[in-house]
This record gives structure tokens, sequence and C-alpha cells, in this order.
């Protein structure tokens, strides 16, 4: 929507204004619930709403209690370990597969490529809980069920797509001449993938593995499953906090993913900048 | 050629190999190379997840709890007509007793009577109990008195019925279950109106994620219109609201939808202090459909307004300008010319919402009460605290193929390869 010309009518006024203000409530909807976490989780009661005493900002309505709670409590520290153990590992085990496949897909002659990438992105287009019912019942079968591979295995599954949307956008733009230059000054096929095309496609798959990472670490129903108590990760945690008996800790720890989350958008967002002002997509 | 004598043969490559021949080798190690790039993945995927699904269609027809338990029975009762109204004869009692005492031993008749017990109430109970009595019994003939002295149940042909019909090592049950059907003495029928759960949660799975999907395009269209509309710089500031809740922990969401939306919450305390609703009139926003559909409309926005955009992005600016200059009213440029153009957006956005809204667990579950629960759900029930795995898993199957038809149409319009993240 172009600037309002100077000679708009008062019904065009009205309605750039008013479609402004429509907008301004929709990203208001987005962004309120993520901003509303954030103070109350400073209350220094046990409540999930705004005391008297802190509107009127008394210093004793706010403190870190609710954070002390988190980085005491045995429950919330167990989480965190847990969630700190399997993320990684399955975010590893989803990219380097997931790149190297995405190499692969991009050749230009692959057979069977629409069935074979229909099949890897199927972890995300089937229903988690559908994921959840099957990895629980086939795990459960090969002993599987209840066990930090099993979770961690589930997890990188689920992380796949991810990476392999994202190398293989990135892989779109790669110019082929670069390989073959390389290649005919002498270098192998490995020594060119290194010196060559992944310091190019690296982008790509750094954030591929953020969205694995972010995949695996936010994950719940197919933990819910395939985990025991031994894998009780921090989203988990957090579910049985939201069911059961809902504690003001948990308004801490929201904030504290928020935070997480401000740095991994923000990662992405300039490693996607690098990426398409190092292919030249983007003049700039 | 040097000599002169090659000019009908067939051209040779470097090595003295046809080219052709040369080629379609190159081609095949080419092909081979990138097979082998995708293998590893290929079969990681196959293990780790296309196992677990398959694995779970073939729960969903599984039915070898009857034929192992009841090996004699069943053959004994193949000339037995449950359509006759009378128990079957003594030899099938016979039979049963002998199974019995195999399967009391190895303690399998519970689980037999539960299996049964999914198709008619009250056989588990009735297994439990002969289980108990079973070794007592003794073989003078007259077996059936005995069977049915201990449980009366036995001499009821609709006993006998139920076994007979699910005898096979394959049973149709567990999806005539999640219709609402099932297998009578006289076919495929209705279940009681007691009974009827599943058709109508498949209905209300289907109206909400649609409610879901419509409102997040109606509050999503005039974002993504706007973000595709500003100058660049202002709207990759912008992008960052919608991209923000993206980012952010699904269980972060839910959280603070659970904390605005309580009676006691953010919102009922902000109306009752405005004076818009009474202290003792709050309004019940939580734990219902009015929870399920707010907090998953907030969730899956993004879904809808990033594909949106990125169509949107593609319509040159011009078009309107054009049509505006030829006469039309902002109405019908933006109706006529800019609307059309931007339908493969609404429809990508609204496939990929519907999808992920019709397969939702955690936000139903923590936000939606019992009013507001999908299909999923259910699902979740009967493997952690009801145990019919079966039956979850043929739900499963039918919400799998469900989504998988929206998959394929979504293949259709805008191409898996299209698939663009942030």
């Amino acid at each position: 929507m172009a600037a309002l010309p100077p000679y708009a009518s008062t019904g065009q006024k009205i309605w750039y204004w008013g479609f402004r203000a429509i907008c301004a409530l929709v990203f208001f909807f987005l962004i309120f619930p993520l901003l509303v976490v954030v103070p109350l989780s400073f209350n220094s009661l046990p409540y999930f709403t705004f005391t008297p005493e802190m509107l009127r900002f008394a210093p004793g309505a706010y403190s870190l209690v609710n954070y002390n709670d988190f980085f005491t409590n045995s429950d919330w520290q167990n989480a965190l370990y847990n969630s700190v153990r399997i993320a990684p590992v399955a975010t590893l085990l989803s990219v380097s597969l997931g790149t190297l496949a995405a190499i692969g897909l991009s050749q230009s002659h692959v057979p069977f490529r629409g069935a074979i990438m229909a099949v890897l992105i199927s972890p995300m287009i089937v229903p988690l809980i559908i994921s959840a019912a099957g990895m629980y019942f086939f795990y459960s079968r090969i002993g599987l069920q209840g066990t930090y591979v099993g979770v961690v295995l589930a997890h990188a599954a689920l992380g796949i797509p991810f990476v392999i949307i994202t190398v293989t956008a990135t892989l779109v733009g790669f110019d082929r001449s670069l390989t073959r230059a390389a290649a005919n000054l002498g270098a192998n096929p490995v020594r060119t993938f290194f010196k060559v095309q992944a310091p190019l496609i690296l982008p790509g798959v750094i954030s591929g593995g953020l969205f694995a990472f972010i995949t695996s670490f936010d994950e719940v129903v197919v933990v819910l499953f395939v985990g025991s108590a031994g894998q009780k990760t921090l989203p988990w945690q957090m579910f049985t906090g939201l069911r059961e008996q809902i504690s003001p800790t948990i308004l801490a720890v929201a904030t504290i993913l928020v935070v997480i989350s401000i740095c991994l958008l923000t990662t992405v967002e300039l490693l996607r900048r690098r990426s398409e002002r190092l292919r030249g997509l983007s003049p700039q | 050629m040097a000599n002169g004598e090659g000019v009908s043969g067939p051209i040779l490559a470097a090595d003295g190999r046809p080219l052709k021949q040369s080629l379609a080798r190159a081609l095949r190690m080419q092909k081979m190379r990138a097979l082998a790039l995708i293998a590893p993945l290929l079969i990681f995927i196959l293990v780790t997840f296309a196992a677990p699904i398959a694995d779970m269609l073939f729960r969903s027809i599984e039915n070898s709890i009857v034929p192992a338990t009841l090996p004699l029975t069943v053959k004994a009762l193949e000339d037995w007509d449950d359509a006759s109204g009378k128990p079957p004869g003594e030899e099938a009692f016979a039979a049963l007793h002998k199974d019995l005492l195999v399967a009391v031993d190895a303690k399998a008749h519970t689980k037999l009577g539960s299996r049964l017990n999914y198709e008619q109430t009250g056989i588990a109970s009735l297994l439990r109990k002969t289980g108990r009595h079973v070794k007592r019994m003794k073989e003078d003939g007259n077996l059936a008195a005995q069977f049915a002295k201990v449980h009366k149940g036995w001499a009821d042909p609709e006993t006998w019925g139920t076994v007979k019909r699910f005898s096979g090592s394959h049973t149709s049950g567990y999806f005539l279950n999640a219709v609402d059907a099932r297998l009578g003495s006289g076919g495929i029928e209705a279940r009681p109106d007691n009974e009827r759960i599943y058709i109508f949660l498949f209905e209300r799975t289907l109206f909400l994620s649609i409610v879901i999907t419509v409102s997040c395009l109606l509050i999503g269209y005039p974002v993504a219109f706007l973000l595709a509309t500003l100058p660049m710089r202002t709207s990759n500031v912008l992008m960052i609201l919608v991209l923000l809740p993206f980012w952010t922990s699904l269980l972060v969401r839910t959280s603070a939808w659970k904390v605005l939306l309580q009676q006691q919450g953010v919102i009922n305390d902000t109306l009752v202090f405005v004076g818009l609703v009474a202290d003792d009139a709050r309004l019940a926003m939580i734990n219902n459909q009015t929870g399920t559909i707010i907090a998953m409309t907030h969730i899956l926005l993004p879904f809808m307004i990033l594909p949106l955009y990125s169509v949107m992005r593609t319509i040159p600016p011009s078009y309107m300008r054009a049509a505006k200059s030829l006469g039309a009213t902002d109405w019908t440029a933006f109706w006529r010319v800019y609307f059309p153009q931007s339908v493969p957006g609404i429809g990508a956005g609204s496939i990929l919402v519907f999808i992920l809204s019709i397969g939702y667990y955690i936000t139903p579950e923590l936000v939606g009460g019992t009013s507001g629960t999908f299909i999923s759900n259910r699902i979740a029930y009967h493997i952690s605290s009801s145990l019919n795995w079966g039956l979850a898993a043929a739900l499963g199957v039918i919400l799998l193929i469900v989504v998988l038809v929206l998959y394929w149409l979504y293949d259709r319009i805008v191409g898996i390869d299209n698939v663009k993240l942030g």
C-alpha cells in the first residue's frame, strides 16, 4: 500500500487508517501473549495476573522468586539437563545426514526424486500424535521405548525435513561452474566440497540446524510417548505443570524460552541475509 | 575421422567406446553417486519414521491374540452357525476348556478378555471369572452346563458369536469401532446411541479446524497484504513480529493463553476493571471451544501469513495502478485484479493451517477442556489410559489418510519443493 496521495477522499483516508489500525490490532494479538508473560514472571506472589501492587510499581511486588525456583528445583533442573542432552545430539544427526542427502537431491539426475522427497518431508506433514503413536508401538517392539537413544532418534527424524528444505533452498542458487572450476584446477571431490561448496552452503546448513534444534527442544508429543521419566524434557515438565499443578515457575521458564527464541530468530535472519548477499540474490 | 571409414559407424569417445554408451555410463555413475548420498538418510527415515507408521497400520488390523489363545475353540467353531440362535455343541466347550487350561497358566485369558471386551462389553469379567474356575471343571461330557454354571454368558449365543466373528488373525473391528459401528451377528451395524462418539469427534475436529483456518485467513490476509505492499525496510521490521511467535516454544504460547484467558486472568481482570463485565459474571474463555479456537488461531497464524506474503510479494503493484487508471474504484481494483492473483497463497496457507490444526494435540489438551478437544486427544487417551492400542491405531490411520489427501493437494497446488521456512 503506497503512501496516501494528497488528493485522497475522506473515505479513502478513513479506509487507509482503518486498515492500518486493523493490522496493528493483529500484530498486537500476535505479540501481546509473549510480552505479557515477561512482567508476570517477576510477580512476587504466586498469582497469574497483575496484582494491584504490581500496577503501582511497588518495589516489593516484583521479585526473582520464580527464577530462583527454576534454578534450584531439582525437577526443573533435571528437565533442563535432559533437554540440553537430547536436542544437540538429535540436531547433529539430522544436520549431518540431511545435508548429505540434500546435496544428493540437488544433483541433476536423481531417480525417483519426487518420491524420495515426499518420504523425507513426511515427518513434518504427518501429525505429531500419529508419529508419536507409531513410534511408541514400534520402539517398544525393538526395545527403544523409554530410552535416551529412542528419543534422540525420534527427534532427529522430526528435524530432518527442516534441514532438507533449508539446505536444498540454498543449493538451488548454487553456481555449479564453481565446483567444475575447482575440479579443473586439480581439487578432488572431497577437497572441492570442503573448500568451495561447504562455505557457500554453510548459512543454509546452520539455519536448518537451528530449525532442527528448536524442533527437538520444543517437542512434547513424541517425547511424551517415546520417552520415560528419565528423559523428561523442559517442554514435558511445562506440559505436566500446566495440566496438573500450575506453578508460577512456568512463567519464568517461558520468559527464558522467549529470550532464547529471540536469539535464534536473530541468528537465522542474519544468516539468511548473509546467504542472499553471498549468492547475489538481494542487491544490498 | 582420420582414415575416413567411420562415417556411418558410431562416434567414439577418447577411450574407444561408443560415445552413446560412454555417456550412458557417466549418467549411471552420476545417478549412483546421488543415490549413495541420499541412501543413509533414506534408510534412517525408513527405520525411525516409516517403520513406526507401518507398524501402526499393522496394529490397526492385527488380531492374532484370539486365534493364538483359543486355537482349538476357533477350529471347533468353524461349523457352528452364529445366526442359529443356539450356543455351539459340547465339542466346542471341550475345546474351550483345553484352550483355557493353557491360557490360564500363561495368564493369557485376561488379555484375551480385554481384547474381546472392546467388541462386547462384559466378556472381560466373563473370562476372568471362568479363568478362576476352569481348573475345577471335569471333562465328563457335560462341560456346557459347567461353563454355564460359572457364568451364564456361556449359554448366550451372542458370546460365542463374538468369539467366532473375531477369530481371524486380522480384523476390521477396530476400524468399525472408529466409525461407531461394529460387527454384529447380522453383519456391520451401528453401535447403540450411547456408545457413539468417534464420528462426532471427527466432525468436531473438522469443524474446529475449519473455524481456525478461516479465522487465520481473515486476520492473516490484511497483515500479509500490508507486509507485501510496504517498503522492504519497514516490512522486514514488522516481519519480526510475525516470526517471533513462530520461533517461540509452543508451550510458552499455550501457557500465555492459559494465563490470559483464565477466569482470574488478565483479560477478565481488565474487562472487570473497565466495567464491561460484572465481577460475578466473568467470561469463561478457557477449557472450552473458545479457548481452543483463540489459542490455536494465534499459534497457527504465522503459517498463514508466511505463504500469503510470499505469493503477494510477487504480484506487481503496477497492476492495481493500471486498474485504477482505467477507472476502477479501490474495491474493484482489489477484488477483480489483486485478489484473484493472491488465491494460490490463500490455498497454500489454508491447507497448511488445516493440516497442522487437524492433528493438534498439546493445545487442545491444555486449553480445550472437554468440549474443545480433538480426535488426537482421544488417540492419546487410548494409548496411555485405556490401552486400546488397536483402536488408537485405527483412529490414527483414518486421520493420517485425511492428512495425506490434503498433503497431496498441497503438493499439487504449491509443490513440496517450494515450501519455504522463515
